[in-house]
């Protein structure tokens, strides 16, 4: 695996067992939008950015599929609370607590996010 | 239910005929749990299953025998009951209570239901068999007569100018032919209308172009050494040339079956039954519809009290009291589009009644009531406007609470009433095919909470018969929900209030090119400030898109905040698939490729090991791409010239085409070099779904463009346009919006019709339901795309000519931008690895998805998946 070579700006860290892992520059991210990333122990986290520059990460695997494509679902808010819906079946998972909107059976890893 | 080995068998129930009230019989039989009880077996004589006959000609504007079908096969399941279709019962042993089938089948019952329905007559003259003679009741009758009409006719002949007569002149007319009606009484409809209401018909019916020919019989059928119909003697001496005859004059009932079984028939046909339907001779067997003398002594053909008397049998089978003792003979048609109804005692035969009649001959208006001595509304006839009918049908039998003049003066002319459903009482009977009263209605919206007409139909089975009451139905269900105060929300969704026509209509007069701007500024309080949702961001996405040139916006649908709105498939600009891949399709406009082309296609596939199939749309998909792919596979494909083929967008797809006249024998115009002129004219047009076309060259229609959105079929002296077509899982025949278009006239008309549909269509509306929906329909497209009622085709014109002056190649422009290709790789934070997910297997020597690989995410037991049920 080779990991981009990161230098300028805030930097986008995740939480994992063993300390903050950094992902990339948070001038990546496009707000509404997410970019997928992957963990030294092979699983993939998909971080969104919302408008209001708060940052979210969930498993990047749509446990409907199996397919690694949360990341590229399209954002929203329901309710106050955001969420991504899945572009292969269209599920909602809160981007916050990874709890499926329309399936309250299914949830998905989330991961605490930071800026440094 | 079939019965358990070892227990007494279940009794058995055996219906023979499948026709409407036939099925109406078999869901009776499941509503008091019949079915569960007994076993039911039907024979029916056609090839499939009931369907609806009331609506046959429809079969003609495009309805497919499919969607007349009235016979959900989950219901025959469910319950099951044994249907055998295309096996006609052809014996009955009343003695052994056995019935055997033409397969030979043989099935002992303890009840038998005969609902075989009736045979057209056919007068016995000379030759009435000669080829090219049909009777008009199957959809099989239907195909034969569509079939022959196009290959061997160019005029047609119809006995019988009553209702069926009437629709199957106006089919032949809209199969092209030259039409005429023969009919042997001295008027139109001579059952349904008086002197006055056939006269207004008449003449409404001359000017559609079909030629009338009244009181004159048919005395025989003239065919040439082949024996195939070339004319007819009539009556009155003169020949009529014709190259087919459709027999309709009237039907009689099936009872062959039922003599030859010894029961009683009437003199004029009909098993004769009692008022439980239970046939006179023998009380294990029934007799339903328009088989059966009924009680009264009358053999009813129309659906309505067939299936009063399907109630009536089921009742009594199940030990309830029921009869049926007659039934009221109003009938509401649109016949070639003129409204003809009557209800009630429409001849005035009632003693001492009298007539309120208003006619007026230019409008082909005619309506007549019959009043009774004491004020009391008897019955009329309405003929060229029915919109009274169904508060009419229900005051029959009450004195009006207006004047019965006003009842048919037409509105505004003196004091005419406008007497809505609302002044009806709640025992008035709405539906006269399913017995619902107005008060079931209301009941549907206020206790069953029904707030659309669907769910009330579905609810009270009101406007599921001929259809004729679904008008007075629709005001009802409207009054009702604004009564109690329920605002119907047409919101596009949770962020926005407004429809999409109504965002679109805000985007454009306010030039708002930012999706943030437009919720901040419009959307529902609470969303105001949020992130939106996944339904209005791709919308308001499409809507900034098609109107980009005019409002200032960039074209380019991956441009800063645009960015965001897209669906996952817009976003990289090709097609997500299952396993997270994607596919990808360059435009071929038209279907026309140069080898050349086709090579370098087949070269790219074969180095990026993309697994190809040829679509639909008769160009290539290229499947198995993963993200980090994709622009190399486009540098390679703009290089070769190719483009964007739109597959991701709700845009244009293509536009098929068939050789046409450059190599085809029977070709009238070039459709290859239309197809492709379309096709690159409207290619990146952003719309509210996607958008297929097809032209084909000929008549022949090779290229099947009255299945598109917009087809275009050559004729000799032009084009025909096709709108709002469909193929897919609910097909639609496209409508014919204008004939015998030059090149010019056509290209204009499409703009204006696209334009017109992406400004007015709902989300995710094709154009199939968009003309199904807005008001007005066809007629109102019409005027606005054609007669430019609204004075807005300028300005649609104009916005085509800005996208098209505006287009760009999606594709072209992010190979050649740097920081667009940035976005292009599985991981952000490791790009030259790619997503282990997606892997795939070998299958017919190309590749597939790697499905298990894909499940092992999906166990319960993995961490990513906490206390979920196994999927």
């Amino acid at each position: 695996m080779t990991l981009a070579v990161e230098t300028t700006d805030l930097k986008v860290q995740l939480q994992l067992a063993d300390g903050w892992f950094t992902v990339c520059d948070l001038s990546v991210l496009v707000p509404g939008r997410g970019v997928a990333a992957l963990l030294p122990d092979g699983r993939q986290v998909a971080v969104f950015r919302d408008r209001a520059d708060r940052l979210y990460a969930i498993d990047n695997r749509d446990p409907f599929t199996g397919a690694a494509v949360l990341s590229r679902g399209l954002t929203g808010t329901h309710r106050g609370r955001p969420f991504v819906a899945s572009p292969l079946l269209k599920q909602r998972f809160d981007l916050a607590s990874g709890q499926c909107l329309d399936d309250e059976s299914v949830r998905v890893t989330a991961y605490d996010v930071r800026t440094t | 239910m079939s019965a358990t080995p070892g227990a007494t068998p279940a009794p058995t129930i055996v219906l023979v005929g499948h026709g409407m009230v036939g099925q109406r019989f078999l869901e009776a039989l499941a509503e008091r749990g019949l079915t569960a009880t007994h076993r039911v077996v039907v024979l029916c004589e056609e090839p499939r299953p009931a369907y609806d006959r009331v609506q046959l000609t429809s079969y003609f504007s495009g309805r497919t025998p499919e969607d007349l079908s009235m016979t959900d096969m989950e219901f025959i399941k469910d319950h099951g009951i044994e249907l055998h279709l295309g096996d006609p019962a052809e014996t009955i042993d009343r003695e052994a209570r056995k019935v055997t089938a033409r397969s030979g089948l043989v099935v002992d019952y303890d009840v038998l239901v005969l609902a075989t329905g009736s045979y057209p007559f056919v007068p016995p003259v000379p030759n009435k068999d000669a080829t090219g003679c049909f009777v008009y009741r199957t959809i099989e009758d239907l195909l034969a007569i569509e079939e022959y009409a196009r290959t061997r006719a160019t005029t047609g002949a119809v006995v019988g100018g009553g209702l069926l007569g009437l629709e199957a002149a106006g089919a032949l007319k809209g199969l092209g032919l030259d039409a005429h009606i023969v009919e042997f009484a001295p008027r139109l409809m001579p059952v349904q209308v008086d002197e006055g209401g056939g006269a207004a018909l008449l003449r409404t019916i001359r000017e559609m172009g079909l030629t009338v020919h009244t009181g004159v019989g048919t005395q025989e059928i003239v065919t040439d050494s082949e024996g195939a119909v070339t004319g007819m003697k009539l009556s009155d001496g003169s020949e009529l040339a014709t190259d087919m005859v459709v027999f309709s004059a009237g039907v009689r009932p099936r009872d062959q079956l039922a003599r030859a079984a010894g029961l009683t028939v009437g003199e004029r046909g009909g098993i004769a039954v009692d008022e439980q339907c239970r046939t006179v001779s023998d009380p294990h067997v029934f007799a339903i519809g328009e088989c059966a003398l009924a009680a009264d002594g009358r053999v009813y053909g129309l659906v309505a009290p067939g299936y009063e008397q399907a109630e009536t049998a089921a009742a009594t089978i199940a030990a309830d009291e029921a009869s049926f003792t007659g039934a009221d003979l109003s009938t509401k048609l649109k016949l070639l589009g003129v409204d003809v109804a009557s209800f009630g005692d429409a001849h005035g035969t009632t003693e001492n009644c009298l007539d309120v009649v208003y006619s007026d001959s230019r409008a082909g208006l005619y309506k007549k009531l019959v009043i009774g001595a004491d004020g009391t509304l008897l019955g009329g006839i309405l003929v060229g406007d029915a919109e009274a009918y169904g508060t009419l049908r229900a005051l029959t039998g009450s004195v009006p609470p207006v004047s019965p003049e006003s009842l048919v003066l037409p509105a505004g002319a003196g004091s005419g009433a406008q007497l809505g459903p609302a002044a009806l009482p709640d025992d008035a009977i709405i539906c006269s095919c399913h017995n619902v009263s107005k008060g079931t209605i209301r009941g549907a919206v206020t206790e069953h909470r029904c707030t659309t007409v669907p769910e009330v139909k579905k609810c009270t089975k009101a406007g599921t018969g001929c259809g004729s009451c679904v008008k007075v139905l629709g005001q009802l269900v409207t009054a009702e929900l604004e009564a109690s105060g329920v605002e119907v929300d047409k919101g596009l969704c949770g962020c926005f209030g407004q429809t999409r026509e109504e965002l679109y209509e805000i985007v454009r007069a306010l030039r708002i090119t930012s999706y943030q701007e437009l919720l901040d500024r419009y959307g529902r309080e609470g969303a105001r400030g949020g992130d939106g949702c996944e339904v209005c961001k791709p919308t308001v996405g499409s809507i900034i898109a098609s109107l980009a040139p005019s409002i200032g916006a960039s074209g380019y649908v991956l441009d800063g905040e645009q960015a965001a709105l897209q669906d996952t498939n817009d976003h990289f600009l090709a097609n997500l698939q299952k396993n997270g891949s994607y596919s990808v399709v360059p435009r071929i406009p038209g279907g026309e490729i140069a080898p050349e082309k086709l090579i370098v296609i087949g070269e790219i596939a074969r180095d990026f090991g993309l697994y190809t199939k040829i679509t639909g749309g008769q160009r290539i998909d290229m499947f198995g791409a993963r993200v980090e792919q994709l622009p190399l596979i486009w540098a390679r494909l703009v290089d070769a010239g190719f483009e964007s083929g739109h597959a991701y967008g709700k845009a244009l797809r293509t536009v098929k085409s068939c050789v046409g006249s450059t190599w085809c024998r029977y070709g009238v115009q070039d459709s290859v070099r239309m197809a492709i002129d379309l096709e690159l004219r409207y290619r990146g047009l952003r719309s509210p779904h996607k958008l297929k076309s097809a032209v084909s060259g000929c008549q022949r229609e090779c290229a099947e463009a009255q299945s598109k959105d917009f087809g275009v079929i050559a004729t000799a002296n032009g084009w025909n346009l096709y709108v709002g077509g469909n193929g897919g899982a609910t097909p639609r025949h496209a409508d014919l919006l204008a004939q015998d278009l030059s090149d010019a006239e056509l290209v204009r008309l499409i703009d204006r019709f696209l334009m017109f549909y992406i400004r007015t269509a709902d989300r995710l509306e094709r154009t199939s339901t968009w003309l199904e929906r807005i008001p007005g329909g066809l007629e109102h497209v019409r005027d606005v795309v054609v007669h430019d009622s609204l004075g807005i085709c300028d300005e649609l014109e104009r916005l085509m000519r800005e996208h098209v002056a505006h287009y760009r190649d999606e594709w072209a422009e992010t190979v050649n931008d740097p920081e667009k290709l940035a976005r292009f790789v599985s991981f952000v934070n490791a790009p030259d690895t790619p997503d282990p997910v997606v892997s795939f297997v070998p299958e017919r020597d190309q590749i597939k998805p790697d499905l298990p690989l894909l499940n092992i995410g999906l166990r319960p037991a993995d961490d990513v998946l906490e206390g979920s049920a196994q999927r």
